[in-house]
């Protein structure tokens, strides 16, 4: 055995005991997950109407309840909530483990994650888009009979034409005539093309160029010079125009020209020196709220939001 | 040393990093001390803008983030849904984000239904829920909702909804406030929503720190308030803190402040690693001209 092999091979071993010892072995254990039974709509006089929620409870929560009253039902144990949070910790851990190399565990992971979301995207385009802005707008009633209760409207036939559309998009499935999802494609394109030119060029273009005409002298109601957003005012006017100047390149950059270009690249420097800083917070922040996850929902080796106190 | 420096494998600086993370994490978790925020202009402008509003005035949230981005964004969704629910106004959730219900499902579990049980669904607030198409999305409700939210989340008809009542685009919210994980998000809602209609819809957002620079320039006049990363989470959360946590918060309202320990430890480290190569590179670059 190659000794790397062997230091994984122990690490590995030394983990999983340790796992075992903490779930099984220690008085409060670790990983569990816990519900809270509400009942929604509790006033309404017909039962279809009201129905149980299960929300996400405190341990300490269900400890509480179960030494005030043994047999109560409002918070339990839930198996499939803790299954969730085990494999949501070897998950982070099989994702994490590409730091040190590419790896199977990496690969199910990824696997997983990928599927999953296909999936999830479809079931969620299905019931959010297709039930009720199509089959809800064309055949209202029958909708009504099935997915939505109370949906009180009229058919409108215009709906006709994104199913159309629609059903020619799913040809480039079809062996033969895949050319006919080119139309919608078309469509997508073309329009897609459109809204976004008009957003740029009212948000970004002539609204950024709006908010830089600017007065660098600046004064309160009073007349008074106020200095530092003068200095403010004067930054992102010069900052504006000494950027645009290093992107102009019809004039060799020379001379003043090229010192207010340079003064754009200082300019644009600081810029990517800040996108790179926030950039940074934001990967720590998310590896924070994932070692967060191991050490407090899963290991239970710390309790920053005290969700088991008095246990 | 110079040596070992010039060639460290990256797996060090990982386990650096591992530790500088995790520790903090730790320590915090166990004596519950956080380091002290200082609001920015900008955090200060984005819990004005809710707090002068009026008790049952309409706010939606729109919750344009997924799970990937949860540990930036969650903090700040917590923070300005408990300023809402304090306020009493009358909350309407939306996502353009597949996963985003599911967000918003979890923030109201969290604050709604945990602290103010006495609000009801469908008066106090309601999920819209989610809607494909991105930008298309905000071009047609920011004149027409119903055309696109035909039912809630739950599939329950708007028409049904009480507090969906004089509800029929984007213009008849007081403030749209969104939480933003990229595209689609804070810019489209810009784009789209207050750049055609400046003076019906105003948007305060909070958003990752990837997209933090890009929103800048529309501060002010297109974008009044935003909350960068979990910094800008942390200085909100202040402020709401502040004003309506009393004498013993609620920790799960503290979030992004405990996050931030980790991020000192992990940005001076991140510091010390820039200087180190930078003066490995010019001490290389010395000897590369000696020789």
């Amino acid at each position: 055995m190659k000794r790397e092999t062997l230091i994984w091979t122990i690490v590995f071993i030394l983990g999983i005991v340790m796992l075992l010892g903490r779930a099984f072995l220690t008085e409060q254990g670790m990983g569990k997950a816990y519900v809270r039974a509400v009942e929604i709509n509790a006033d309404a006089p017909d039962p279809a109407d009201r129905w149980i929620q299960y929300d996400n409870a405190l341990p300490k929560d269900y400890y509480t309840a179960v030494a005030r009253d043994p047999n109560q039902r409002e918070y339990q144990f839930s198996p499939g909530r803790t299954i969730g949070v085990w494999v949501a910790a070897f998950f982070t851990l099989f994702i994490l483990s590409f730091l040190i190399r590419d790896n199977p565990f990496y690969k199910i992971a990824e696997s997983v994650v990928v599927g999953v979301s296909a999936a999830y995207w479809m079931v969620v385009g299905f019931w959010t888009t297709i039930v009720p802005n199509l089959l809800g707008k064309l055949f209202p009633e029958w909708v009504n009979g099935w997915a939505i209760p109370g949906l009180d409207a009229q058919a409108e036939w215009a709906y006709l034409a994104p199913l159309i559309l629609g059903g020619m998009l799913l040809w480039r499935l079809s062996p033969k005539g895949s050319w006919i999802s080119r139309w919608p494609l078309a469509f997508i394109i073309g329009t897609t093309a459109g809204i976004r030119l008009m957003g740029f060029l009212h948000a970004d273009f002539l609204s950024q160029i709006r908010n830089t005409i600017t007065t660098i002298w600046v004064t309160d109601v009073a007349g008074s010079f106020i200095f530092w957003e003068s200095v403010r005012s004067l930054i992102l006017v010069v900052g504006v125009l000494s950027s645009v100047v290093y992107f102009f390149f019809s004039i060799e950059h020379k001379g003043f020209v090229g010192r207010t270009a340079k003064l754009g690249i200082w300019f644009l420097m600081i810029t990517f020196g800040a996108a790179f800083g926030y950039t940074v917070m934001g990967r720590i922040a998310l590896l924070a709220i994932r070692l967060e996850f191991l050490l407090d929902d899963w290991l239970w080796l710390i309790d920053p939001a005290m969700k088991r106190m008095s246990m | 040393m110079y040596e070992f420096l010039k060639n460290l494998d990256k797996r060090w600086i990982f386990l650096m990093m591992f530790l500088a993370v995790s520790v903090p994490i730790y320590i915090i978790g166990k004596t519950g001390k956080t380091f002290p925020e200082v609001p920015t202009l900008l955090a200060e402008a984005t819990f004005q803008a809710i707090e002068e509003l009026k008790e049952g005035d309409p706010i939606l949230l729109s919750f344009d983030y997924d799970p990937a981005s949860e540990g930036e964004l969650a903090p700040m969704a917590t923070a300005f849904v408990k300023h809402s629910c304090e306020k009493r106004l009358k909350i309407y959730f939306m996502a353009l984000w597949p996963v985003g219900p599911q967000m918003i499902d979890d923030v109201i579990a969290r604050v709604i239904r945990s602290d103010f049980p006495e609000m009801v669904y469908g008066v106090d607030y309601v999920n819209i829920g989610f809607k494909p198409g991105n930008e298309g999305v905000i071009k047609v409700i920011v004149t027409d909702l119903r055309e696109l939210y035909t039912t809630d989340d739950k599939g329950t008809p708007i028409a049904q909804i009480p507090m969906m009542e004089g509800i029929h685009s984007v213009q008849d919210f007081k403030l749209v406030v969104n939480v933003s994980a990229g595209y689609a998000g804070t810019k489209e809602w810009v784009q789209y929503a207050v750049t055609p209609f400046p003076d019906k819809i105003k948007l305060v957002a909070g958003c990752t720190g990837v997209q933090a620079p890009l929103l800048y320039p529309y501060i002010p006049q297109q974008l009044p308030g935003l909350l960068g990363a979990i910094k800008g989470a942390a200085e909100y959360e202040k402020l709401v803190i502040d004003k309506y946590g009393g004498t013993n918060p609620d920790p799960k309202y503290l979030e992004a402040k405990r996050r931030m320990g980790p991020q000192l430890v992990a940005h001076i480290l991140i510091i010390i690693l820039v200087v180190l190569a930078n003066v490995i590179y010019y001490i290389e670059k010395k000897r590369e001209a000696r020789t």
